[in-house]
């Protein structure tokens, strides 16, 4: 067994008042691809936050590579190497495309990405690199945030609902991007709602509900029955 | 050719009116706080000026490169220590926090250097003026100041547009949390804001203090005149913030010339039309 | 437990016991002619004004969100209001008061639909440039003074009452008046539809718009009635003074930053804590006062350290803590077996 890059060890998390996470445990090995799926609400987008750190969480509840990172404040989590590409893109509307990858890479983090090679990998941004970011198209929207993310070098790379609000068809291309960017040791963490979508990359799956992981496994072997089950708590 | 003359000095004045103003703006629109106390921090800058000026022997003007950074200094423990605390949805801690700092320094200053007007002496750069004909004379040095507004903003503007830390205060105004996810620590871009905003504190509470005479209560008038060259110029644009300050100073200078009662009135009669006319202001950003 | 055992209840044995205490409170308050010295009630008086003050700045700012400093326009407006009408067209100068109140509603119109262009803390710097314009105005007005002020005509002053002693408890009276009024009103607003609206608005704004309050016109209601208020204020603080100034009559540190600080230090959003505030903040000027710019510097640094340490003043601090209400504005569900006991219930 590969070690574990990333470890969440029973993981609460609130809102207020709000309990949004009941003691979740997961772990991501090096080079692992893991999706997690669930409902609206079942606490995906909070798991996220926590693991990057925009939520605040309790001793030893998030660590990486046997660090304890949950007293750690989102911007140092960055530099460790933990990048998100969050729902719905949020590119930063003042910053022109070029410049939303650049900030991408402040980290200053070495590795294989740079604008160029992100330029190589989506030929459209390097067209529209001086164009402001709410110019773009929802999928070219997608482009730079996923280039964003890469820019830092990340050793894990978390999607936040990477296909919602995208048409179909590119949804298809950024999934047949994705084993490419994926490759050569970074983990991923895949949250999904597109179930098939998920498990065609994943190795693994966790499937949330309400806050709770209701099942996990293989992606080769969970059964489609056993995620509906889960997925709705059926 | 008194009106010219009057058009002509309110330019100028303008000048460091937009001073006033760029350091109000360019925390507003990193981080949404606005300083109460700005006023009061000018006048600071103008007494560290004159203490500097007086004890060291410098020439005010030289005092720049002392004042400029101790007040950069000033505005980064400030942000660090007591400002990004109050920082959230509520707008009521920052705006009553300011507002305490602006009495504390209003009667600290009182205490320290007493209500006399003070006023730095530049020596004989102060009556040195060329002639543009007939009895139009522009004073060496409220061109030099203006000269120097100026090439702030442009500087400014540059630093906003094109270097990285403006790109960094850019990313942190639009969305805080992703900025975080970018490595960017928001405490500390804050604390750079606050830094380059008392910075250019400095050099106007110098030129301030150079110009006219002045005393611990002169921080809110400044505080005003600041605020008003930005609506009438329009928020986050800063050479329309230049612009605004030009159309106070020149709007000043014709109400004084009418009568003297009416100097400041006539300022902020054009920032009240501003205000119900062009409410965005003269020069409104175009987004994206 | 049917629901319709419940019952809705704002009304605490607490809050009961508190009506009962301040009407006994009052009553011996208006008796002070009769037992304090002519210095005590001055200083009460001028008590009640600032509470009358810090209430209304309190219901602008803590309810409203409208964070003024630059309610001293209307404090002066009053106080020129009351020399005007009693000087120039002799009106009586217990009428003028509500007169200065009404016109401070008046000026307060155009003024809101100004200002209220502007957002947040804008908005405040706005009200600011205001209360500028309007000291600049009445420093050109040479009738009432121009720049370095007036007095009150002696005639004028005796027809308030023919005696020393009775101006002065009339003047007290007045006082005291005023800040029942000033908190009365602002309790019954507050418990009113609009008021509930606000402190709905104030604890969730995008809640309170998404169920479609609409926040505009409330806002607009509440900044007039303050303004009037807070001009009727004015002009008893002015017959207390018998003498005004542009600088004194517009002056942001007596009738804002103070005003500020009483709300901050006491408790801000609550009905208690500008009365709390009022106590202390006169409590430290008369230790501190003989200090000077000093006692301004302790004012300013206990606030700045109360905002950043305890957002919701003293008063806040011992309601987290005891859960006591003096003023009933919560609503609480109660059960017909506890109806005895506030302390249950939400």
């Amino acid at each position: 067994m590969a070690d574990p890059f990333l470890t969440v060890n029973d993981l609460t998390a609130y809102y207020g008042d709000f309990q949004a996470l009941f003691g979740i445990t997961l772990h991501v090995d090096a080079g692992e691809v893991v999706a997690v799926i669930g409902a609206n609400g079942a606490g995906k987008s909070t798991l996220m936050r926590s693991i990057t750190g925009l939520l605040s969480n309790g001793p030893d509840m998030v660590c990486w590579k046997g660090r304890n990172i949950g007293h750690l404040r989102a911007d140092q989590i960055a530099q460790l190497g933990i990048a998100m590409v969050p729902e719905g893109r949020q590119l930063f509307p003042s910053l022109s495309v070029e410049e939303n990858l650049i900030i991408g890479g402040q980290a200053g983090r070495k590795g294989p990405w740079n604008l160029e090679e992100i330029f190589k990998l989506f030929p459209i941004l390097e067209e529209r690199r001086k164009v402001p970011s709410t110019a773009l198209s929802g999928g070219q929207q997608q482009m730079v945030a996923i280039g964003r993310a890469l820019m830092s070098n990340p050793d894990i790379l978390l999607f936040d609902e990477i296909s919602l609000g995208l048409a179909p068809i590119i949804v298809k291309s950024i999934y047949e991007i994705l084993p490419s960017i994926i490759g050569g040791g970074t983990s991923a963490i895949i949250v999904e709602q597109d179930i098939a979508k998920a498990l065609s990359v994943s190795d693994r799956i966790y499937c949330l509900q309400e806050g709770r992981i209701a099942l996990e496994g293989p992606a080769a072997t969970v059964t489609r029955e056993a995620i509906s089950a889960a997925y709705f708590g059926i | 050719m008194d009106w010219i003359n009057s058009i002509v000095q309110g330019v100028l004045l303008g000048g460091l009116y937009a001073l006033f103003a760029a350091g109000l703006s360019l925390i507003f629109g990193v981080m949404r706080l606005v300083n109460i106390a700005h006023g009061d921090f000018i006048v600071l800058a103008a007494y560290l000026g004159l203490t500097v000026a007086t004890t060291v022997g410098l020439h005010p003007l030289v005092a720049l490169v002392i004042v400029v950074p101790v007040m950069g200094l000033i505005g980064y423990v400030l942000q660090r220590g007591v400002l990004n605390h109050t920082l959230g949805d509520d707008i009521l801690p920052p705006l009553l926090v300011t507002f305490g700092l602006s009495v504390i320094l209003q009667n600290g200053l009182l205490e320290i250097y007493s209500a006399d007007p003070q006023k730095m002496n530049a020596g004989a750069l102060e009556t040195a003026s060329m002639n543009l004909g007939g009895n139009l004379n522009i004073g060496w040095l409220p061109l030099l100041m203006f000269a120097v507004s100026v090439a702030t903003i442009a500087g400014l503007q540059w630093l906003f547009y094109r270097s990285a830390l403006g790109r960094a205060f850019r990313a942190t105004s639009d969305n805080q949390d992703i900025a975080q996810l970018m490595g960017l620590n928001k405490a500390h871009v804050f604390g750079l804001a606050m830094a380059l905003s008392l910075a250019v504190v400095g050099i106007a509470g110098l030129f301030l203090g150079i110009r006219t005479s002045f005393d611990p209560s002169a921080g809110p008038g400044r505080l005003i005149f600041g605020f008003e060259a930005v609506i009438i110029g329009g928020l986050g644009n800063l050479w329309g913030t230049l612009a605004g300050g030009i159309i106070l100073g020149i709007s000043q200078n014709i109400g004084a010339q009418l009568n003297p009662g009416w100097q400041l009135l006539a300022g902020h009669l054009a920032f009240l039309l501003v205000l119900a006319f062009r409410p965005r202001g003269l020069f409104p950003r175009i987004d994206g | 437990m049917s629901a319709a055992t419940y019952t809705i209840s704002r009304s605490t044995p607490v809050s009961r016991a508190a009506a009962v205490a301040g009407l006994i409170l009052c009553l011996f308050l208006a008796a002070a002619p009769w037992w304090a010295g002519r210095a005590d009630l001055r200083l009460m008086s001028e008590i009640f004004l600032y509470l009358s003050l810090a209430s209304l700045w309190n219901l602008l700012a803590g309810y409203a969100g409208l964070v003024s400093v630059g309610q001293q326009a209307f404090v002066g407006f009053g106080g020129y209001m009351l020399f005007a009408f009693t000087m120039f067209l002799g009106v009586s100068p217990l009428l003028a008061i509500p007169i200065a109140g009404v016109l401070g509603a008046v000026v307060a119109l155009p003024v809101a639909i100004l200002i209220f262009r502007l957002r947040g803390a804008y908005f405040a710097i706005g009200t600011w440039v205001i209360a500028e314009v309007f000291r600049l105005v009445f420093a050109q007005v040479s009738d009432l003074g121009g720049g370095s002020g007036t007095s009150l005509p002696i005639d004028v002053v005796k027809s308030i009452a023919a005696s020393r002693s009775a101006r002065e408890s009339t003047s007290y009276w007045l006082a005291l008046g005023i800040a029942v009024l000033v908190i009365a009103v602002a309790f019954l607003f507050l418990r009113s539809r609009q008021g509930l609206a606000l402190t709905a608005i104030r604890d969730n704004e995008l809640a309170a718009k998404s169920l479609g309050i609409d926040i505009w016109k409330t806002k607009l209601v509440v900044y007039i009635v303050t303004a009037a208020l807070t001009a009727a204020t004015g002009a008893l603080i002015f017959l207390q003074k018998l003498r005004i100034s542009p600088d004194a009559a517009f002056s942001v540190n007596d009738w804002t930053a103070f005003v500020i600080f009483i709300v901050v230090i006491g408790g801000i959003g609550t009905l208690e804590g500008p009365i709390i505030g009022t106590i202390i903040f006169f409590a430290l000027r008369e230790t501190l006062a003989d200090l000077g710019t000093i006692y301004l510097l302790v004012l300013g640094l206990v606030a700045i350290v109360v905002m950043l340490r305890a957002p919701k003043g003293l008063w806040g601090m011992l309601r987290a803590k005891v859960g006591i209400e003096f003023f009933p504005l919560a609503r609480r569900v109660v059960k017909p077996s506890e109806t005895q006991d506030g302390r249950h219930g939400k």
